[in-house]
């Protein structure tokens, strides 16, 4: 074990590979050459259509030991990855590593297969069920998380190379054209694919909307698709776009989204070519709300929205608050319907929104970040992957690559969470460290990064509550009381990595 | 932290039997709360709201806002031990609902004189607010606002006074119009303050705001509300103009230099300004700093002078 520089412990050596302690968040520099799959050839005649799943999964010559990939565009949704795995299972292939772009609640399916050996490792973070069963230790199978950046950078580099990806394909012809925009399971942008049509040995399309060639417009082009499979349905629609992102109605979060608006305008950030991102909460929206309400009081005129697009940012758009908006990833109808409209409205790959090893991602071009919190800790670092139970629950998401990116990354977050209070001395797990982090807005007060004196002044200035970290820490525990830590035992079931790859924390195993 | 003069613009209602709420009460940004021990709680949690009230405002040190709490009506049999059991963390005042008649007002008065004399406390610490919210309420509400020098303010209750009256409450609130003016009338004529009823549909932003401008129109000084989401609106429409802030601050530094000069009287652009007009100027100046409109802080001996 190795202590890193946020004073964890980390593995030297984890799932048989040779691991680096994070230092700092000034990144590792990059060596060697990318990753580059095989070349290719298909010759004029030649067909990519094939009947089904299973067939694809023959063609491609998946074998023991090997890794596939699917996305997460079609969410809680997506019923590619459980069909993919049940087909594995049945050619009798074993010990499959999944890296996914992340795994949801409806891929509990998967646990049968991971108990019976089919899945052996996940290069990818996960969301509910499988991260607690990993938890409880009920499998025995060790999971790599990466934000998204840190995801198209490890195919990039090779550090994971993908053997078939199967990408979930809204809009498809037989030569592999493909977008996400049209067709009962639209899902918007393909962003997070785009890495792995590029990367991966074999790359599937698979689609229950096979319309004649050519697609347009393209997102990812024939010349990466080696197969096409078309099948019945790719998941359920209702549960692809959710159309419930809306504005909280919760006064505490409408008093902490008004207190980060506050933030962003002290910041001297919110002028004409302010670019913006937030998530899809009710209270990241109602942030992005009053930003908008201030943008149109002062006649502001913004660059661009970026990162997972919902239908508050297309509004945005419209009102012209924004030139153009850079999507990875959609978040509700609106946003599918935009983009497939909406010349200024780009798609964009993971690698091109977040990857820290390329000539720039979109992240270092943004004002101001709006993100959540499981937890944070008097040292600003930030805990998004588990709970206050110490399960692993959540995925990193561009957390960490746009709180690194962002000139301004604020966290928004209620005082106390279910009793438990969310400011800690220590996080249970760090997942971006707090020198990304510059603001942390609760109802009860709001705590400036110590780098940011200056910001604190203007804060003061602009009566915001500004408090001392510690303080705040102080006062919200002097309500809820000191909870019970989690007792955990020493089995690593996880690793946390940082941007570059370098390990910021693990994940162990609950003592129950 | 009471006094005659103090900013009552938005009275919060808060459930005294949910300590997920009354825990966020020191954050919310309206002048004053009722905690409320009537309605919102069911007939089985009157015992325990009241204790979880208590120790509450016990914890409650660093109080930034004033704190009522309305207790039960006075001839039910939780009304007195509402007042027994919360009064001891002292609250800064009861809401006293169905306050129909001067004599109803009065009895609470004694008692509270008796808990003041017992606590060893100042007479006078807790103020009364007598809800208006019946037909009799209504016709007795000028005797009401004068029978006791705790009553600081008469809040109208608009669901209580139509179900009184056998009418529909309708969202542009014309049934309402006399009976608000009466309550106005009568809380301006005793000298203290004017609070409006609350707007139940928290959905409906453009109607409250409607019946804010209202309410402001007809003298009304502050609203009881539902729902936090509700105060800033209420803010906003209680928001003094530019044209009223720049008057209230030249009072002040009118009567700022009549104080120098030993007087408690001046004339300024030639209208006198006495102590009223210097209480209504502070007012403006308060609520808007309060709203930061401006950075200005204005103690009571501008008002009053030194003693």
């Amino acid at each position: 074990m190795a202590l890193n520089s946020l004073g964890r412990f980390v593995p030297e050596v984890f799932n048989g590979i040779k691991r680096t302690p994070y230092n700092s968040a000034a990144l590792l520099t990059p060596g060697g050459l990318e990753y580059a799959r095989p070349v290719k050839i298909v010759r004029p005649g030649e067909k990519k259509l094939l009947s089904g799943l299973r067939e694809a999964i023959i063609a491609s010559g998946l074998k023991d030991g090997m890794t596939i990939a699917t996305h997460h565009h079609l969410r809680n949704g997506d019923n590619i990855l459980n069909q993919v795995v049940k087909e594995i299972d049945a050619l009798g292939i074993r010990n499959i590593t999944i890296a996914s772009s992340s795994v949801h609640p409806v891929h509990a399916e998967i646990i049968p297969y991971i108990k019976k050996g089919v899945i052996t490792s996940l290069e990818c973070g996960v969301n509910g069920p499988v991260g607690e069963a990993a938890s409880k230790g009920e499998l025995d199978c060790p999971i790599i998380v990466r934000s998204h950046g840190g995801r198209a950078r490890s195919m990039m580099t090779g550090e994971v190379v993908v053997d078939v990806a199967f990408i979930g394909a809204p809009c498809c012809d037989e030569y592999g054209n493909m977008n996400g925009y049209f067709g009962p399971s639209a899902c918007g942008s393909l962003g997070y694919s785009h890495v792995d049509a590029r990367y991966a040995k074999t790359v599937v399309a698979v689609t229950d909307n096979l319309v004649p060639y050519p697609v347009c417009p393209v997102s990812i082009p024939q010349t990466c698709v080696d197969f096409v499979v078309q099948v019945e349905s790719l998941g359920d629609p209702k549960k692809i776009v959710s159309t419930t992102t809306r504005v909280t109605k919760d006064p505490i979060g409408l008093m902490i989204a008004k207190y980060a608006a506050e933030v962003i305008r002290a910041s001297g950030l919110l002028k004409n070519g302010f670019s913006f991102q937030t998530g899809a909460g009710g209270t990241s929206l109602a942030v992005a709300d009053n930003v908008r309400r201030m943008m149109l009081e002062e006649k502001i005129r913004g660059s661009f929205g970026s990162g997972g697009i919902t239908g508050y940012f297309v509004d945005m758009l419209e009102e012209g608050l924004f030139e153009t908006l850079l999507d990875v990833q959609c978040f509700d109808l609106r946003a599918v319907e935009s983009i497939s409209k909406n010349m200024c409205h780009q798609e964009i790959s993971a690698d091109t929104y977040a990857n820290p090893f390329n000539c720039g991602a979109v992240v270092n071009r943004l004002d101001a970040v709006i993100l959540g919190a499981t937890e944070v800790d008097v040292d600003f670092n930030v805990n998004v992957n588990t709970e206050s139970n110490g399960y692993l629950l959540h995925n990193t998401g561009g957390h960490t690559d746009t709180a690194a990116g962002a000139k301004l990354a604020i966290i928004v977050a209620p005082s106390i969470r279910g009793r438990l209070p969310i400011i800690l001395d220590k996080v249970t797990t760090v997942t971006t460290p707090g020198e990304n982090i510059d603001v942390i807005v609760t109802e009860r007060g709001i705590a400036v990064n110590s780098k940011h004196e200056d910001l604190k002044k203007e804060l003061i200035k602009a009566k915001i509550p500004v408090k001392d970290i510690h303080e705040l820490r102080k006062e919200i525990t002097q309500i809820t009381g000191v909870p019970r830590p989690v007792e955990f035992t020493d089995d690593i079931i996880a690793l946390v990595e940082y941007r570059d790859g370098s390990i910021i924390d693990t994940v162990r195993r609950v003592k129950e | 932290m009471s006094n005659a003069a103090a900013l009552r613009r938005t009275l919060l209602y808060v459930p005294g039997n949910m300590p997920s709420m009354l825990q966020n009460i020191p954050i919310f940004n309206c002048d004053c709360v009722f905690i409320d021990l009537e309605d919102a709680v069911p007939l089985n949690e009157k015992d325990a709201a009241r204790l979880l009230v208590r120790s509450f405002l016990e914890n409650y040190k660093e109080r930034n806002k004033e704190i009522f709490y309305r207790i039960n009506p006075l001839d039910t049999e939780w009304g007195f031990d509402d007042l027994r059991t919360v009064l001891p963390a002292l609250p800064d005042g009861v809401r006293l609902p169905k306050a129909d008649t001067p004599e109803i007002v009065e009895r609470l008065d004694t008692f509270l004189t008796e808990c003041e004399e017992n606590f060893g406390i100042e007479l006078g610490t807790f103020k009364i607010i007598p809800s208006i919210e019946s037909a009799q309420g209504v016709i007795n509400c000028i005797k009401i606002a004068k029978c006791s020098s705790r009553v600081i303010a008469l809040a109208f209750g608009a669901e209580d006074y139509t179900a009184s009256m056998g009418i529909e409450r309708s969202k542009t609130g014309e049934e309402l119009f006399h009976a608000r003016t009466r309550v106005v009338w009568a809380a301006k004529a005793a000298g203290i303050q004017a609070i409006d009823t609350i707007f139940p549909d928290v959905n409906d932003e453009e109607s409250f705001e409607n019946e804010v401008r209202l309410s402001k129109k007809l003298g009304f000084t502050g609203k009881s509300l539902v729902n936090p989401r509700q105060i800033d609106i209420v803010h906003k429409v209680f928001a003094p103009t530019k044209e009223e802030i720049d008057f209230a601050l030249e009072v002040i530094e009118a009567i700022l230099k009549a104080r120098e000069m030993g007087t408690g009287v001046i004339s300024l652009k030639g209208k006198m300004i006495d102590a009223p007009i210097v209480k209504r100027s502070s007012n403006v100046l308060k609520t808007a700093a309060s709203l930061g409109l401006i950075d200005y802080e204005i103690s009571d001996e501008v008002i009053y002078g030194a003693k």
